[in-house]
């Protein structure tokens, strides 16, 4: 699978990114500046986490009129799978490739910690080497991760099974306890409704190998690297 | 000219005899910006004039030590041509003042300080000590101060894994914000801040210089009182995108070869970054103050070099490199100019619109440096606090409750969750350990890192408190597996002027440099801060100690939580049950009193030296320092890391119950094996006293009869933090 990571200055989990996609899929992405305009071919594109531009107007919305965003929305269009990590989800929703706006933690404040998320939907090459239902421990690491959008565009999700992640307990229980920043019905992760966009605010790179706390994230990279990989 | 008053002279911070030395050095009066000059680089902050004389006494020699004191950051090899790049500074004054800007610009400034050694920054760490929890603006400056640190660290994407936090009443008026970083650097690729060349280029990289922050060295170097507030001014603003921008473009440039010296505008700005590069080297510097970048207009010669503007450098580049280094920083949308050149003159000359603002000769500055031998007095011993002289608890059940949901046991999770401990993708122990873990990539090394300091010891006997904080951060090392390799010291004390203050400080660096000593464990770099005291009251004294040490192999490291159930609890080390200076005193009997453990450093090698080899053998399976709290406390802290219980085995009766599990006697560790056959072998080698303590196991905690469950014992602890800062 060839892939394309996307740096925008502030960009910080691209890093991490890189050595997942080196670690699981066993070869490392394109890197792509920001004030590039093309795009090479590939079959994967990754918006990494980070603070694009410092977030200083709000989270994501500058990155998301930058030249490169309009090329990763083009080659989206024809199909390239993209995915967006965090920093990268809101940059998806704020450039209108997927729906909905990520606002504030309900708790006002940055939370770093290990969630447990049950899979909602894995009939697609993201989530394809989970089990439907599965529970799988990944961190966060975020202000700004408390999913928003209008019911309707809620039961749109729903309905077109386009929600991919939701936050739980241990056992799989989907309850507001087990939710970290206020999301909408407990959302951690959304497709758009061909199905080759999946934004997601935690952070599958950081568990893939097993000593920093769990394996949970690497299913994500092999699914996607057996999926689209020739 | 303005004319020079003795008021504005006072104002400056400069005493009568040193105006005088200024006169003589120029031969004439200074004008107003020189004396701005001199203020700041006279400053205690600056020039280290109370501190000098003792921290020459500190042992800051070791064959892995590339660098020493005296640059922006100490330098040790790590082997395969690698090199960690460390240091902690402190930013307590401009913290009290405005708690977000404050801690998160003393964070800013630690990153520059290291990777301006050509270093990538890979941690942070912070140790925080804030006032009694009760009083009216500790919750405030603990919530600025955390968001601050978060704020700044997590956007420029270096994790901060570890620190500690502490609460006293005598921090009310003066909080403690120190910050550590510790980067990654080839051992043939460290950069130093001496200007070499005639004739070379002084350019200036990063933001732009505005009013902010002027006179900041100064005002860290006096006391406090009740109109502190109205120096807001004094405080810097931190734009962390920028520095992110500014760690990736320099990284970029140290890796062509263009650079000849850097140094970071940190502390009084321009002044002092030009005038140390060009006096390490022996130079002279020529700058024009047009070329400055400014972010707004109108500001004087004296604005501009005593200004504290965040994320700025300035570099010595090679003749003729300076379009090299132009388009690395266009890239990164980085201000770039070229403000002057090194001369062989000697002397540092500014110009404004063509006039000569400023003219020092930079060798008699340098050299008429004050250097002051304050008056100091011995800090009084404290008695002895016998077992006896301190009452029984009722239930010990109940006081280990009181003590995990205790300000300074409890859980710290409210903090460190606000922290990015995970960017960058390599750190194997989070926080909550002994000593955070951290991977260097690509290899199967690791660094572990630590900051400790006991203040309450040190107030009691500064000598035994500064070898204590010493040895708590190479035992906190060894725990984890890691062998400890050098030390950066931040030392807080108040008012120098006071000779009882000024033995704390005498006496806590004797401390410290007979532990470094013992330990084989120099310091490398460190940073003082003085006159931490608002309205004559001085905080007790705190020489944080960050300690960083090295796991040859990251997978033979060990953490506190136990690993199984029916493993035997080992503890190494002598318990007799010493009470005084105690959490125990304070919090059970409150009770502020006696003489603090003592640390017996060669016992303290033995039994270290015993634990890391066994670690790195894989025979043992968790293991854990015991400080703060005592046996039972540390024997709580592994339960709750792992959620696996523990029956205690009967308790003897040669100590008291009391003493024995809640004494403080240092150099003890508490260890579980995987192979106790290997353990107990090891044990035959060396006079190391051991005790079986109990038996892993169960949901619950089973000690002389009583019995608290892990869940019950995890909410107290988890749960004080949390309360405080949602009252």
């Amino acid at each position: 699978m060839k892939s394309a990571i996307i740096v925008f200055p502030g960009s910080n989990r691209d890093r991490d990114m890189i050595m997942a996609l080196k670690t699981a899929v066993g070869r490392a992405p394109f890197q792509v500046w920001h004030g590039d305009t093309e795009l090479p071919e590939v079959d994967l594109i990754v918006i990494p986490g980070g603070f694009s531009y410092g977030d200083y107007l709000r989270v994501g919305s500058m990155a998301a009129h930058s030249p490169i965003i309009r090329e990763v929305r083009t080659h989206a269009e024809k199909g390239v799978h993209v995915l967006g990590i965090c920093n990268g989800f809101q940059i998806l929703t704020e450039a209108d490739m997927l729906p909905g706006v990520l606002m504030r933690n309900s708790n006002l404040k940055f939370i770093c910690k290990d969630v447990h998320l049950k899979v909602e939907q894995n009939k697609n090459p993201f989530l394809n080497k989970y089990d439907l239902f599965q529970v799988v421990r990944v961190p966060i690491a975020h202000r700004d991760g408390n999913y928003f959008a209008d019911e309707t565009t809620l039961d749109e999700l729903e309905d077109g099974g386009r929600i991919a992640l939701r936050y739980c307990g241990s056992d799989g229980d989907v309850n507001p306890a087990h939710n970290p920043n206020g999301s909408r019905r407990n959302i951690a992760g959304i497709f758009n409704k061909r199905g080759n966009i999946l934004g997601m605010m935690p952070h599958p790179e950081d568990a893939v190998e097993g000593y920093f706390g769990g394996l949970g994230g690497k299913p994500l990279f092999e699914g996607l690297s057996s999926a689209l990989g020739k | 000219m303005t004319a020079i008053k003795a008021t504005l002279v006072a104002e400056h911070g400069i005493t009568d005899d040193e105006y005088k030395t200024i006169i003589e050095i120029l031969g004439r009066e200074p004008n107003l910006t020189e004396l701005g000059v001199f203020s700041v680089m006279w400053s205690e902050h600056c020039s280290y004039k109370s501190s000098k004389k003792w921290l020459k006494t500190l042992p800051t020699e070791a064959p892995w030590v590339i660098c020493g004191p005296g640059e922006n950051a100490g330098v040790v090899d790590i082997g395969d041509g690698q090199a960690v790049v460390f240091k902690m500074e402190s930013h307590n004054h401009p913290s009290y003042i405005d708690p977000y800007q404050g801690a998160a610009t003393g964070v800013g400034g630690i990153l520059r300080d290291v990777f301006t050694m050509g270093a990538r920054p890979i941690s942070n760490l912070n140790a925080l000590r804030f006032g009694n929890p009760n009083h009216p603006k500790t919750q405030h400056l603990v919530s600025g101060v955390v968001e601050g640190i978060g704020g700044y660290g997590n956007c420029v994407g270096v994790p901060t894994v570890g620190g500690e936090c502490n609460f006293h009443s005598s921090y009310d008026g003066n909080v403690l914000v120190n910050a550590m970083t510790v980067g990654l650097a080839q051992t043939d690729k460290i950069f130093y801040s001496v200007a070499k060349g005639v004739g070379n280029s002084v350019v200036y990289v990063g933001s732009k210089t505005g009013r902010d922050g002027i006179h900041g060295a100064t005002m860290a170097s006096s006391e406090f009182n009740s109109d502190s507030e109205g120096k807001r001014p004094t405080v810097q603003v931190g734009d962390p995108f920028t520095e992110k921008l500014l760690i990736e473009a320099c990284l970029e440039l140290m890796a062509t070869n263009t650079i000849i010296a850097i140094q970071d505008m940190g502390a009084a700005g321009l002044t002092s970054s030009s005038f140390e590069m060009a006096s390490k080297g022996g130079l002279g510097v020529e700058l024009n103050l047009d070329n400055v970048p400014a972010r707004e207009t109108g500001m004087t010669p004296y604005e501009f070099l005593l200004s504290e503007s965040q994320e700025r450098m300035l570099m010595i580049l090679r003749t003729g490199q300076e379009k090299v280094a132009q388009k690395i920083f266009n890239k990164w949308e980085l201000d770039f100019s070229v403000i002057g050149c090194l001369t062989d003159t000697g002397r540092m000359v500014i110009r404004e619109k063509g006039e000569v603002v400023v003219d020092l000769p930079i060798d008699p500055l340098a050299q008429a440096s004050p250097e002051y031998d304050r008056p100091w007095v011995k800090t009084k011993i404290q008695p002895v606090i016998t077992p006896d002289e301190v009452p029984q608890p009722k239930s010990l059940i109940q006081t280990l409750k009181d003590l995990m949901g205790s300000p300074d046991l409890c859980s710290k999770r409210w903090i460190w969750e606000q922290y990015d401990y995970l960017v960058m993708g390599d750190t194997l122990q989070r926080p909550g350990g002994d000593a955070a873990v951290v991977r260097i990539q690509n290899t199967k090394k690791a660094i572990a890192i630590t900051t400790d300091c006991t203040p309450r010891y040190c107030l009691a006997d500064p000598v035994e408190g500064g070898k204590q904080a010493v040895a708590e951060a190479w035992r906190n090392l060894t725990a984890v597996g890691a062998q400890p390799l050098a030390i950066t010291d931040n030392l807080n004390f108040g008012n120098p002027e006071r000779p009882e203050i000024m033995g704390q400080f005498v006496g806590a660096i004797e401390g410290i440099r007979e532990a470094c000593t013992v330990l084989n464990f120099p310091v490398v770099s460190g940073n003082v801060s003085l006159y931490n005291e608002t309205n004559g009251v001085a905080i007790l004294p705190t020489p944080t100690i960050g300690g960083v040490g090295l796991l040859a192999d990251h997978t033979k490291s060990v953490g506190i939580g136990f690993t199984s159930e029916g493993e035997t609890i080992y503890l190494l080390g002598e318990s007799k049950g010493h009470l005084g200076q105690s959490l125990y005193l304070r919090e059970v009997e409150d009770r502020e009193e006696g003489m603090p453990p003592q640390v017996d450093l060669v016992a303290e090698r033995v039994i270290g030296d015993l634990v890391r080899a066994q670690i790195q053998k894989d025979v043992i399976s968790a293991c854990h320092d015991i400080s703060d709290g005592g046996l039972l406390i540390a024997c709580a802290e592994m339960a709750l890391a792992s959620m696996i219980g523990i029956v205690f085995a009967d308790l003897d009766n040669s100590t008291p119950a009391h003493a024995y599990l809640f004494g403080e006697e240092q150099g003890r560790y508490l260890v579980t094996c995987k192979d106790p056959g290997s353990f107990l072998l090891s044990l035959k080698e060396v006079e190391v006293p051991v005790k079986i303590i109990g038996q892993t196991g169960g949901n619950t905690i089973d000690i002389a009869g009583e019995s608290i469950s892990l869940l019950e014992l995890k909410e107290v602890h988890e749960s004080w933090f949390p309360n405080l800062m949602s009252k």
